[in-house]
């Protein structure tokens, strides 16, 4: 105990042991290949780390890919994870038919490049009931054309752990989430009830039917996550670039009219503005924001001074209080 | 690259991260310094302080004003309690440094989820409510934290404003903290009077307490040295996952949890004793000269030695322990107490151990006054020190050595439930020296010499549902076949060999552990084995299982409802149990799990038993177990 020696009142820092520095020629030595910083080395190898332990306890793991730059930083770490073989899950995109024409090239383009199985599901049970954004509104569209499409497709394949880009970060709910999220027959998450989970120490185990979710950038903020994808060179989707597109006003958001789906209103006239997106969902349902941020730097920039956070323009996080919490008790990703 | 935001985007790097969590006793005022923080230090967007601002008129505990808590208690419940219940991990940047900080919940129900937030945590901010002073679970919490390896603490005496900002508040609090903490191994303890509903002394300091001169809490937690913890600890790399993508490449991919290694060094595998050396260093971004702990790795050796999941990759000159019996404190977290003897699963670093279990239970520590106190069993968020024997050999450090590889995990096996978390303190000699005498003779030899395969068959079941009635004709009938067998009865072994044993469910796994062991040392000297016990817990059933190799276990389920069992009543003890003359009986009092697959399923209501016993014949045959007809080559 050194608390003796200081004086804690006028608030000295405690005076640990001098540290040593110890200089040898292999230190010297040591490469310089990487540039990242400290804390980004750590969050990738802390994803690396719980990417193999998925790949090493499940049977028939998959990763959940949204297109979205989390997805993107999720898929470039999972390259890392595993190199040199390949990346040993396919992803799984449960398409809702909505999304941007330009995420379903970027996809299809990203699953070529890296030689990469994808499955796209598609909820063909919503499809004839014609569920949609529009008509069906945010809440019902979410449930049956996200929530029950990622159910059927984990169960029509069998995966028992799925691989979701969510950050702690993001939303209060979030926060509160293990990083092996357990889910019960049904894929039901029970807040009340999750597993201790300490050290790295994750219980992987599970019975028939019950399945994981796996959060392997938990520990992420949204600025880690643009800085990683800088430094690392990672592409993603040129919707989060600023550039002059075709929107409307609508419920104080801009959104993008990405094709002759959308409805507009007498009143609704679309015209050509800068913008970009912070987050990427269903067109009707993602707000889009003014900015001339047409790069990366300038988009970190950009984010250093914002004073709305990513989720903002989301559309179904609004919905009803709690409204996160609600979905991923119903089995949402 | 020359705009300001990229000049700030390496601040970050000048120090690493800071993982510290907030604990205390129930209201102190944990949520709301979080909360508080996040708001100062601009981490909250306009659009969730507006959220804010509406949460706190609807669950608000603060009158008029924000409620900072609402920030971070995120679950619907916790909002509509006004408590925390499980860790919020948050995070927020400065310009000197980034926090990463768990929220744990005060309440001692929950205190399984502060531990969940300790065991990765580099300092704790311990508050105390100023009004109240130390409490039992600031003593609880500063207990854990000092268990689970954290060595720093700041006490932050919170609502200095319900005192007046009085000097004399803080200083004999602090005093008594100090008093209490002084033999909990903590390395500094600072002390900053605060409050977090005002903001007083967290980012800046406060005119409220002129008496104190800083620093302020955020000031202390950018500008704390937190040496790293695992830079000159020997080198560690429990393997995680074996790459083997063609056959020309075979790589262990893990990460570097302590010390480092580099290309051309000699390792060992300790676990087989094993040596070889590294080869390459593979990431993806090209090869390394070395690795370094927190790196996240492929290594490849130049020799084919094996290696697997679990394995750890050590120096020859700095090797873990390894032992199948060791030494460790425990914190139980289940609502089912510990039971001694029980089958649990493990998890130790990378490893997995399928069955293991505590041998004896040393003592529960009072956490009030760090007393050890004599104890048989654990309860839900009770710690204690006890022996623990796992099936294999584990290679692992003392936790005070090493907080990767000294912490485990205990896990129910039948629900999976992390049931407790351990920390071990060092091996247990005995492992070594006794060591396995090598036979001549073993199980395939001692078979073949009675032309049979041996096996246990099991049969559980209610008391009075007929299983020593059907084990004795399987019994006769085998033995009319010209089979070596052997019975073994649950109440005839109550009269020797387990006389010593009670009711108790600790008594109840002893009585099966032995059972298991003598039946095991039967199936090795040849024989079939027939053992008939009511053996309610699915864990011993399973134990027994494991005792035997895959297909030698045969599970008789006699499913007779309680309610038969009860009105044939043969030996006139549910009679006693009802009247409450006899206490743990199965059925009555003391609960039973029914196999959920067993091999064999008799429903026994309106069946004769010679029909049953039948039944059991056939299906050992359908096993091979037996040959159906009489035999005839002895
Ligand atoms: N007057 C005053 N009230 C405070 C202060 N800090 C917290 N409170 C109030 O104390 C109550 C409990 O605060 P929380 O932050 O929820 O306490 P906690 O420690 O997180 O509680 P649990 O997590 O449930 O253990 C709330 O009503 C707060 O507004 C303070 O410095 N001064
Ligand atoms: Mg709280």
């Amino acid at each position: 105990m050194s608390y003796g020696k200081l004086d804690y009142r006028n608030g000295d820092l405690p005076r640990g042991e001098p540290q040593m520095f110890r200089m040898n020629a292999q230190n010297i030595t040591k490469p310089q290949t990487r540039t990242l910083p400290r804390h980004l080395r750590r969050l990738e190898a802390e994803s690396i780390e719980i990417m193999r332990e998925v790949v090493a306890e499940f049977s028939k793991p998959v990763m959940l890919y949204s297109i979205g730059k989390d997805s993107s930083v999720m898929l470039h770490l999972a390259q890392k994870a595993f190199y040199p073989a390949k990346v040993p899950f396919p992803l799984l995109h449960v398409d809702t038919t909505w999304k941007f024409r330009e995420m379903i090239s970027f996809r299809d383009e990203t699953a070529q490049r890296l030689g990469i199985n994808l499955i796209v599901h598609v909820n063909q049970d919503g499809i004839e009931r014609g569920i949609n954004p529009i008509d069906s509104g945010s809440t019902l569209h979410t449930q049956v054309m996200k929530t029950d499409a990622l159910k059927q497709a984990l169960d029509l394949y069998g995966f028992d752990a799925a691989f979701g880009g969510a950050r702690r970060d993001e939303e209060k709910s979030r926060a509160k989430e293990r990083i092996f999220s357990f889910r019960s027959q049904g894929h039901v998450w029970d807040p009340r009830n999750q597993r201790p989970e300490l050290w790295n120490l994750f219980n992987t185990r599970s019975r028939k039917g019950e399945t994981m979710r796996v959060f392997a950038i938990s520990n992420w903020t949204e600025l880690d996550v643009w800085e990683y994808i800088m430094l690392e060179n990672i592409p993603v989707v040129p919707l989060y670039f600023a550039k002059q597109r075709w929107v409307v006003h609508r419920n104080g958001t801009l959104i993008m009219v990405d094709d002759e789906r959308l409805p507009l209103a007498p009143d609704e006239t679309p015209e050509l503005k800068m913008m970009r997106f912070r987050t990427l969902g269903c067109y009707p349902l993602s707000g889009a924001i003014e900015s001339d941020a047409a790069n990366i730097k300038d988009i970190v920039a950009e984010m250093q001074v914002a004073t709305l956070s990513e989720r903002q323009g989301r559309l179904i996080d609004t919905d009803e209080v709690a409204s996160m919490e609600k979905k991923k008790r119903e089995g949402y990703f | 690259m020359d705009t300001d935001a990229l000049r700030e985007l390496t601040f970050t790097d000048s120090k690493d991260q800071l993982r510290f969590i907030t604990c205390g006793s129930v209201d102190d005022g944990k949520s709301t310094l979080i909360g508080r923080f996040l708001h100062d230090s601009k981490a909250i967007y306009e659009d969730q302080l507006q959220a804010l601002a509406r949460d706190s008129v609807k669950h608000g505990t603060t009158g008029d004003d924000i409620d900072f808590a609402l920030l971070v208690d995120g679950l619907e419940a916790e909002r509509e309690q006004g408590i925390t219940i499980d860790v919020a991990y948050r995070f927020f940047t400065t310009p000197r440094r980034s926090f990463m900080v768990a929220d744990t919940p005060g309440h001692e129900q929950y205190t399984r989820n502060m531990a969940t937030g300790a065991s990765n945590a580099q300092l704790a901010v311990i508050l105390i409510d100023a009004r109240k002073g130390v409490l039992v679970q600031t003593k609880r919490h500063s207990y854990i934290c000092s268990l689970l390896g954290i060595r720093h603490v700041v006490v932050a005496l919170n609502k200095m404003d319900l005192v007046d900002y009085r000097k004399e508040v803080f200083d004999r609090i602090v005093d008594d903290y100090v008093d209490f903490a002084s033999n909990l191994g903590f390395t500094s303890i600072a002390a900053i009077p605060i409050s977090a509903r005002y903001g007083d002394n967290i980012i800046r300091l406060s005119r409220n307490t002129d008496w104190f001169h800083g620093p302020c809490l955020l000031d202390y937690l950018e500008s704390i040295d937190i040496q790293s913890e695992t830079a000159g600890l020997p080198f560690r790399f429990p393997v995680q996952w074996v790459n083997r993508p063609n056959l020309d490449f075979r790589g262990y991919a893990g990460t570097v949890v302590s010390g480092s290694i580099a290309v051309g060094d000699e390792i060992v595998i300790p676990a087989s004793g094993r040596n070889s050396r590294v080869k390459q260093i593979v990431t993806y971004d090209g090869d390394l000269v070395r690795a370094e702990a927190g790196d996240a790795v492929t290594i490849t050796l130049t020799d084919e030695i094996d290696i697997g999941r679990g394995d750890i990759i050590a120096k020859p000159t700095e090797r873990p322990e390894v032992a199948d019996q060791f030494a460790a404190h425990l914190i139980w977290m289940d609502q089912e107490p510990m039971v001694p003897g029980r089958s649990y699963a493990f998890r130790i670093g990378t490893q997995s151990i399928a069955s293991g279990s505590i041998t004896a239970m040393k003592y529960r520590i009072d956490v009030n006054t760090g007393a050890h106190v004599a104890a048989r069993t654990l309860s839900l968020n009770e710690i204690g020190f006890c022996n623990i024997a796992t099936v294999l050999p584990a290679a692992f450090d003392a936790y005070e050595a090493n907080r990767r590889t000294g912490s485990f995990i205990v896990i129910d096996r039948d629900t999976n439930r992390t049931v407790g978390a351990g920390m071990i303190a060092f091996p247990l000699r005995r492992a070594a020296n006794i060591a396995w005498q090598p036979l001549s003779l073993g199980k395939k030899e001692r078979a073949a010499l009675k032309h049979q395969r041996p096996c246990i068959i099991w049969f559980t079941g209610f008391s009075g549902a007929g299983k020593s009635t059907i084990a004795n004709l399987v019994d006769q009938k085998l033995f009319a076949m010209s089979y070596h067998t052997m019975l073994l009865d649950g109440d005839n072994l109550r009269h020797g060999l387990n006389r010593d044993l009670g009711f108790t469910e600790s008594d109840r796994v002893e009585n099966i552990r032995r059972a298991g062991e003598v039946a095991k040392l039967m199936v090795d000297s040849g024989l079939l084995v027939i053992c008939s016990f009511i053996s309610p817990y699915k864990a011993e059933r399973d134990m027994v299982r494991d005792l035997v190799d895959d297909g030698e276990f045969i599970e008789v389920f006699v499913d007779t409802p309680i309610g038969e069992c009860v009105r044939r009543d043969p030996k006139g003890l549910y009679a006693k149990a009802k009247s409450g003359t006899i206490k743990n009986f199965t059925g009555i009092d003391a609960p039973y799990e029914a196999p959920s697959a067993p091999e064999i399923h008799l429903t026994t209501l309106n069946q004769q038993p010679e029909r049953l016993a039948d039944t059991v014949l056939n299906c050992l045959a359908t096993r091979g177990i037996i040959v159906p007809a009489n035999r005839t080559e002895n």
